[in-house]
């Protein structure tokens, strides 16, 4: 780029520092490649928190507003928080969230050990019943939703077809009920996301040592004794992968409660992502849509970090 | 898992109870899979039946008479909010918006992986940390503050409109959500290439330093080559994840033409005008299906391994 001037007395130096400055670029240019990437993460990401967290200092209602009004916000999530009868949205989106979370990975655990260790048994035909299990992973949870609320249709799904099958007492309304459709919600993402757990522990069994097992088997272990005296502890490390992914799953859970119910009757389905979407786009209390979210950021972190940080300083060891 | 025996009537007896056993995992495994595949099968029987067989008939009975009119119609002709052209618009926004950002997304990623484990410097963990902690943060605690600046660069698109008669692609939507599936994409990408490239052999790369190659040359030639199997795991999974979308997709072309194919299926499926054409509403589920379960059928391997490397170890 630049051009030489004073040929000869300069030359040496010019040379030395352009040499210099090139090899410094070299030098940095690894560091020049990730910045970009790295630059992104903090503004858009931490940045953005920043902005949402300030946001939620302030009384912004359909547009923002800058002026900082105090934790007013988080005040009235806290007085929501107790307001049981009638229900806030808030108390009912953290008791769905509650049962929600609990159900759904308790289940997708419980479902996904029980299917891998089935699967574990020498099966013939595995390679055609494995991705039978894992297919709706591949769905869109708008596409789940659809096909369940079909499903759980009491006019057209599963009751209609037990009542033309003879059962006429059978009886499964839950998709239209306040105080059980958050259950359906469960179904489905139970539905969506075991088939994937059972994966990870697949994966987990047929990486323990088969010596183990023989040994403990020529000691005269039954095989439930074996399975829950060694397979299982075993496979610690598979449960915690398991239960990060499908923590952080059921808190951002959004969709499935759109696609399924449309917020269940009077919002009785809604979690706390469907709390912040609609407060912040449809009801224009945009501080309190912001104070959700941090409330759910914190909650993900609180779980994430530590398990990051494991992670990290296990790897780099 | 093979029963060690000794005697012969030990055997026959564990021999009868082998068998009672066998007989319960085959028939447990075959009614989960009947479970797990009934939700498709009555979206697929149902997108094939006439509205009459639906009111009429059973859910789980097959067709009487297939007809293709649903998923015609689903493609071409039902309508999404007001305007009645069917779903194929909005399958081709959901594609304009995966390509780019998929591709963009996978080759930042390999970049970044790339340095982090071959040209590491001071804090390069807490660089990866800072990237990584971005996959799993709540996407709404970003909402807004996005909403916003994609509010200015609409309105900037238009001053540029003005003055040269072009927006250059400021403020439209399909564009938007390119931008912010690449941002929150980064994450996972960059980890997918980092823990690759982890155990790529540094000897290579080394010696190719040796023999005077440089940063782009060195990843061009020697990283590039042997990184197929990661490059496939994470544009399937970005592919997966990008065109699923529905939170990014509602905030950000919730309404009008650009919506893509989760927001247009929600829409047709939830629409409270008219009589409800459940058969149409399955086909244009199918479709929407399709392109996700495709990459399913053709490369489920490499998706498996994606949602495991998502996980972090796997």
């Amino acid at each position: 780029m630049s051009t030489v001037t004073t040929p000869e007395i300069s030359l040496t130096p010019e040379r030395s520092t352009r040499t210099s400055l090139r090899s410094r670029l070299q030098d940095a240019l690894p560091k020049i490649v990730l910045a970009p990437s790295f630059v992104i993460t903090l503004v858009f990401v931490y940045g953005f928190i920043i902005w949402t967290g300030y946001l939620s200092f302030t009384n912004s209602k359909t547009f923002p507003s800058y002026a900082i009004t105090g934790a007013r916000a988080y005040q009235r999530l806290w007085r929501w928080t107790f307001e049981s009868d009638p229900p806030s949205s808030w108390y009912t989106s953290i008791t769905n969230m509650g049962i929600f979370g609990f159900l759904y990975i308790g289940i997708c655990l419980g479902l996904g050990l029980f299917l891998a260790i089935l699967l574990d048994q020498k099966i013939r035909g595995e390679g055609l019943l494995r991705p039978i299990y894992l297919y709706p992973m591949a769905l869109s949870f708008i596409v789940t939703g659809v096909a369940w609320k079909w499903f759980l249709d009491p006019g057209l799904g599963l009751e209609q077809t037990l009542h033309q099958w003879g059962w006429t007492s059978f009886h499964f309304d839950w998709i239209k009920n306040k105080d059980f459709v958050i259950y359906t919600v469960v179904i489905a993402g139970v539905w969506q996301a075991s088939g994937f757990v059972m994966a990870m522990f697949l994966a987990g069994l047929r990486g323990i040592d088969g010596e183990i097992m023989k040994a403990a088997q020529i000691d005269g272990a039954t095989t439930i004794q074996l399975y829950r005296r060694i397979i299982i502890p075993l496979l610690r490390p598979v449960f915690l992968s398991a239960f990060i992914v499908l923590a952080h799953m059921a808190i951002k859970s959004y969709d499935l409660v759109v696609a399924l119910t449309s917020g269940g009757p009077g919002g009785s389905a809604w979690l706390p992502s469907n709390f912040m979407y609609e407060y912040t786009f449809k009801r224009n209390e945009m501080a309190v849509g912001s104070a959700s979210a941090i409330i759910m950021l914190m909650t993900i972190s609180a779980i994430i970090v530590p398990y990051l940080y494991s992670e990290l300083r296990e790897k780099s060891r | 898992m093979s029963a060690i025996v000794s005697s012969g009537t030990a055997a026959r007896r564990s021999n009868g109870a082998r068998m009672f056993n066998r007989v319960v995992i085959y028939g447990l495994l075959a009614f989960f899979a009947i479970v797990y595949l009934m939700p498709l099968f009555v979206m697929l029987v149902t997108s094939f039946k006439t509205m009459d067989e639906i009111q009429n008939g059973n859910m789980l009975s097959l067709p009487s008479a297939p007809t293709f009119e649903p998923w015609v119609k689903a493609w071409g002709e039902t309508c999404v909010g007001l305007t009645c052209a069917g779903i194929k618009g909005y399958f081709w926004n959901s594609l304009k918006m995966v390509i780019p950002a998929v591709l963009i997304s996978t080759i930042l990623g390999a970049l970044n992986g790339y340095v982090l484990t071959k040209w590491r410097f001071r804090g390069h963990t807490l660089v990866f940390g800072m990237m990584l902690f971005a996959c799993f943060i709540p996407f709404q605690s970003v909402l807004l503050p996005m909403a916003t600046i994609l509010g200015s660069l609409g309105r900037f698109g238009i001053t540029l409109q003005n003055a040269t008669g072009f927006r250059f692609g400021f403020g439209n939507p399909t564009v938007n959500l390119v931008l912010v599936h690449v941002i929150y994409g980064l994450g996972f990408t960059t980890l997918f290439f980092r823990n690759f490239y982890e155990a790529f052999p540094t000897e290579l790369v080394k010696a190719a330093q040796v023999d005077g190659a440089g940063f782009f040359q060195i990843f061009r030639r020697i990283m590039l080559p042997n990184s197929l199997p990661i490059i496939v795991v994470t544009v399937i999974y970005q592919f997966t994840n990008i065109w699923n979308d529905f939170l990014f997709a509602s905030a950000y072309a919730g309404t009008g033409e650009s919506m893509p194919m989760t927001v247009a299926l929600n829409n047709v499926v939830n629409t409270s005008t008219g009589v409800v054409e459940y058969n149409v509403n399955m086909a244009a589920a199918m479709i929407a299906a399709m392109p996700t379960l495709l990459v399913y059928v053709l490369a489920g391997r490499y998706f498996v391994r994606g949602l495991m490397a998502g996980a972090v170890k796997g």
